[in-house]
């Protein structure tokens, strides 16, 4: 019954996606307000999926599609909160096809996968879901920031008169989304690790630095901590930025695909 | 009617080819008289600005060399400056000339500044003597048509000025101006225009730097702002967030390196630099640093050339008035050929000659062929030399600015009809009459 719920909220993801596409060529504020609002029916939709799982019964969080729904979901969630401060849409340009992305392989069929030797500390599990889903939704959204700030950049070097009536909000704001998302999803991450850890060592009594999952993470973290400092240190802005935040977003990928190499960090089936 | 103009503007050159032409105020008196000097030039002036340089000339036969006069002046080769010329004679010459003073013809159409500029220019060659009487009566008139755009159409009404598309894409660079810093430097009206319209946006504190420190003290009071002394510019620059700069500077005052120290004291935070000095103050490799921003004179037409559009209209009706004025132009300026007054003064005598000729021939009954040549050179005679002294008066008044008084005395005097372009003169200038009286 979830999957029908998260495919009906698939269904409003993708009229997000297709604005997407739209907004880089063109401005419409009518579409901007659809797309708003069909991704606002989405995550009802969502919500009540997710709360379907939950209820369930059975502990399938971590699960990779139950996951990647819960990502996406945390991912709609800033962009609605953004919205809420700044009036703007404009991040849906990165976000909405990160979404549907997620929302459409988490929809595709039902995956009861669990993480294998997880007996005790659920509740620390369930803290580093959420904290590390949340890290990487602010990765997101920082990593969408950083690339529309250079386009805005682009566009206002280029002068041209469309620079007046683009769709994307002042350079000043979009700078603002990308750094307090960075400075959010940075503690999250940082304590995300952390929890994880204390799930790895008290089931396996150790955490072993050099299985791929745990090495990419590390990596994916530090990237993160350069990002914060060097912003907050010289203010790294614009073209450097966005190269820093796509470095840290590959390594995200990367430490996600990890799951399916690491012997410590894996979905069984 | 012998004008010819010749010159550049914001549609024909590009930015570097207007800043090798632009005439600093200082020399512009030197160049009005080197004009007057120049082979075939009777009268001439020079506009320049930051959108355009002009020569207007009244010239001797309508061919004077003026390319050759630019070429000459600006030490510039046919080649680099020719593409980018436009010339145009009599009647195009004047439509243009109405053009300009009317702000058709401006990068932001409708825009006050440009009429300011052009009675400045003006009043320097008036200065000089380069303006007497065609040109006199050519700007004259420019200014009267100005006058009637302004006020007959809606042109300069909704204006976006330069200053308020600065403010737009400030906007688009920081989104709310409040708190924002605003740094002056050369104490110029339009720079004075935008930190206005910046101030009413929420900006938060003014500097102002100029060469002259006392008129930077005296703008800087105006805002409530704080005067800083122009070698300190460098040094303190960094604390503005935008930067409006139109210096007469040769050369350009911010360089790479100086971005490059702005940024790294501003933790790379961006600034906005609105150049409006011809030439530029802003150098394109420091504009092309990550977090400056440099709009330059001709970047703002392209940022308002999306407002244009909603003016159409009025600029049509505006061109309408134009086209309508160069023709009354056109008609009162043939007032001052002297030809059909004189021709009709001397038809007119000649009437009275050959009815007076006749009245004695009836009384005298039939005179013999030796009577009739005596007569006829005594009438002829007398008549010419009645004449001699008001057609010597009507030719050399034609080049003077008075003509039209004379030609008026004259025919007042005579109560002469002329006819033909004359004719059509005459109603235009009883229509100016009426214009005048209400």
């Amino acid at each position: 019954m979830s999957l029908l719920w998260l495919r009906f909220a698939l269904g409003c993801y993708f009229i997000g996606l297709v604005y997407a596409f739209v907004a880089l060529s063109r401005t419409s504020d009518l579409f901007a307000r659809i797309a708003l609002h069909a991704a606002s029916l989405g995550m009802v939709f969502h919500f009540v999926s997710l709360v379907e799982v939950f209820l369930s019964g059975q502990f399938v969080w971590a699960s990779v599609h139950n996951g990647e729904s819960l990502l996406a979901f945390i991912s709609m969630t800033f962009f609605m909160v953004i919205y809420a401060i700044y009036k703007t849409t404009s991040p849906g340009v990165v976000v909405f096809p990160v979404v549907f992305f997620l929302t459409f392989v988490a929809a595709v069929d039902q995956q009861p996968v669990l993480l294998t030797a997880l007996v005790q500390r659920r509740g620390w599990l369930i803290a580093h879901i959420i904290l590390i889903f949340t890290g990487y939704a602010a990765l997101v959204l920082s990593f969408g920031a950083s690339l529309l700030y250079l386009l805005q950049e682009r566009r206002l070097k280029a002068k041209k008169p469309s620079s007046l009536t683009s769709f994307l909000p002042p350079l000043e704001t979009i700078d603002q989304i990308g750094y307090r998302s960075l400075l959010l999803g940075f503690p999250f991450m940082t304590l995300g690790l952390l929890t994880g850890s204390v799930v790895a060592l008290t089931t396996y009594g150790r955490v072993n630095f050099l299985d791929p999952k745990i090495l990419l993470s590390v990596l994916m973290w530090a990237v993160y901590m350069i990002m914060v400092f060097t912003r907050w240190n010289s203010g790294w802005r614009g073209r450097r930025a966005a190269i820093l935040a796509s470095f840290a977003f590959v390594a995200a990928l990367a430490a996600w695909a990890a799951n399916y190499f690491s012997t410590m960090h894996r979905f069984a089936s | 009617m012998r004008f010819q103009l010749i010159g550049v503007n914001h549609k024909s050159a590009p930015l570097e080819v207007r800043e090798r032409l632009a005439i600093s105020e200082s020399r512009l008196p030197d160049t009005c008289r080197d004009l007057t000097a120049y082979p075939g030039i009777e009268e001439a002036m020079v506009i320049s600005t930051c959108n355009r340089v002009e020569v207007i000339a009244h010239t001797v036969n309508g061919h004077a060399d003026l390319r050759g006069f630019l070429h000459e002046h600006f030490h510039l080769k046919p080649e680099e400056l020719d593409p980018h010329l436009y010339e145009l004679r009599e009647k195009d010459a004047v439509r243009h000339v109405f053009r300009v003073a009317s702000s058709l013809d401006s990068m932001v159409v409708g825009e006050a500044q440009i009429l300011g500029q052009v009675k400045e220019a003006y009043a320097t060659a008036r200065a000089v003597g380069a303006v007497r009487g065609q040109l006199d009566q050519l700007f004259s008139r420019a200014f009267a048509v100005a006058k009637r755009v302004r006020t007959e159409t809606a042109v300069g009404s909704s204006s976006v000025s330069i200053a308020s598309v600065a403010v737009e894409l400030a906007k688009k660079i920081f989104g709310s101006l409040h708190g924002k810093n605003v740094f002056i430097v050369g104490a110029g009206k339009m720079s004075e225009l935008a930190a206005r319209h910046l101030m009413a946006h929420g900006c938060a504190s003014i500097f102002v730097a100029n060469r002259t420190y006392e008129r930077a003290i005296g703008l800087a009071q105006k805002f409530d702002g704080q005067a800083i002394k122009f070698e300190d510019l460098y040094a303190t620059c960094d604390r503005a967030d935008i930067v409006i700069t139109s210096t007469g500077a040769p050369h350009a005052i911010f360089r790479r390196e100086h971005g490059e120290q702005f940024l790294a004291r501003r933790k790379n935070r961006p600034m906005f630099f609105i150049d409006i000095a011809v030439p530029r103050d802003v150098s394109p490799e420091m504009a092309k640093l990550d977090g400056i921003f440099t709009y330059d004179i001709d970047d703002l037409q392209q940022a308002v050339s999306s407002h244009v559009a909603d003016r159409r209209k009025e600029a049509e009706l505006a061109e309408a008035i134009i086209a309508s004025e160069v023709e009354r132009f056109e008609a009162r300026l043939s007032t001052l050929d002297v030809v059909p007054t004189i021709v009709s003064l001397q038809d007119h005598l000649e009437t009275i000659r050959q009815a007076e000729i006749d009245r004695v021939r009836g009384r005298l009954g039939q005179m013999t062929p030796e009577q009739e040549i005596a007569v006829e050179a005594l009438t002829r005679g007398i008549i010419n030399k009645v004449m001699h002294t008001p057609i010597t008066t009507l030719k050399s008044a034609a080049k003077e600015p008075e003509a039209t008084t004379v030609v008026d005395v004259v025919r007042r005097l005579f109560n002469l009809q002329v006819k033909g372009k004359d004719g059509a003169a005459q109603s235009a200038a009883k229509k100016d009459e009426v214009g005048t009286r209400s």
